[in-house]
């Protein structure tokens, strides 16, 4: 059993790791935190992520220690400079 | 009514003053946040705006909802806009009306302190000499992350 998850990547994640939108399939019981070291763990450039990065799962902020279910999109949050 | 919007058209200012006001209403205010030529000393040529828009448009309603309650009615309309703007041009504007006047004020501030926490926007700098640079930002609440936590590389000198 996995859970695919979509994963997006905005402003200095995106021009960093050069893609915007990522789908990944992750063990079922994943939290955002097992997505993060997922990813981190593929190495350049996607170690750049921090390892505690704020997420927003399906647009709700969110904590990293939140389980991740099927479809799940998860959009990793820089800090924000709106205005 | 609350309106709010996250769009890449430019904002029209008469029309979103136009949504809010009322016979009760003795106060009516528009805030004009608009694309500046320095920062922090360095000459800026334009800013390019990202958003996250379907959950910005979310969050500015919240936030619009949220200043409602001390203003004391519903008549908040909020835009904020993305993409590439040049110096002079209108990145957000936010317009309120109550009875009186401390109200307004008190909304208006709210909504556009509350956008630079929250609302998942990012602003890049184009300076002059041409480097560009990802505006430091501050870490959303409701995350669970300090913002000390985050070492992102905000430089893209290089990046044309």
């Amino acid at each position: 059993m996995s859970v695919p998850v979509r994963t997006l990547f905005f402003a200095a994640y995106r021009d960093r790791l050069g893609v915007s939108e990522l789908s990944i399939d992750l063990p079922s019981g994943s939290t955002v935190a097992d997505l993060v070291n997922e990813l981190r763990g593929r190495g350049a450039p996607f170690d750049m992520l921090p390892e505690k990065p704020a997420v927003a799962i399906n647009q709700i902020y969110s904590f990293l220690d939140e389980p991740l279910t099927t479809g799940d999109e998860v959009a990793f949050i820089p800090p924000v400079a709106g205005g | 009514m609350i309106f709010t919007e996250v769009s890449s058209d430019p904002i029209d200012t008469a029309a979103l003053l136009a949504r809010v006001g009322s016979d009760e209403d003795g106060a009516a205010l528009l805030f004009i946040g608009v694309v500046r030529d320095h920062a922090e000393g360095r000459k800026v040529k334009g800013m390019r705006y990202d958003a996250y828009s379907e959950m910005a448009t979310e969050v500015l309603r919240e936030i619009a909802l949220e200043a409602s309650i001390p203003l004391g009615t519903d008549r908040i309309a909020v835009a904020h806009r993305f993409g590439e703007l040049k110096i002079g041009e209108i990145s957000v504007c936010i317009a309120v009306s109550s009875p009186h006047r401390a109200e307004a004020y008190e909304a208006s501030r709210f909504v556009i302190e509350e956008i630079k926490k929250r609302l998942p926007v990012w602003k890049k700098e184009y300076y002059v000499d041409g480097v560009s640079e990802w505006v430091e930002g501050t870490t959303p609440p409701g995350t669970g992350i300090e913002n000390s936590t985050h070492a992102v590389p905000l430089t893209d000198e290089g990046l044309t």
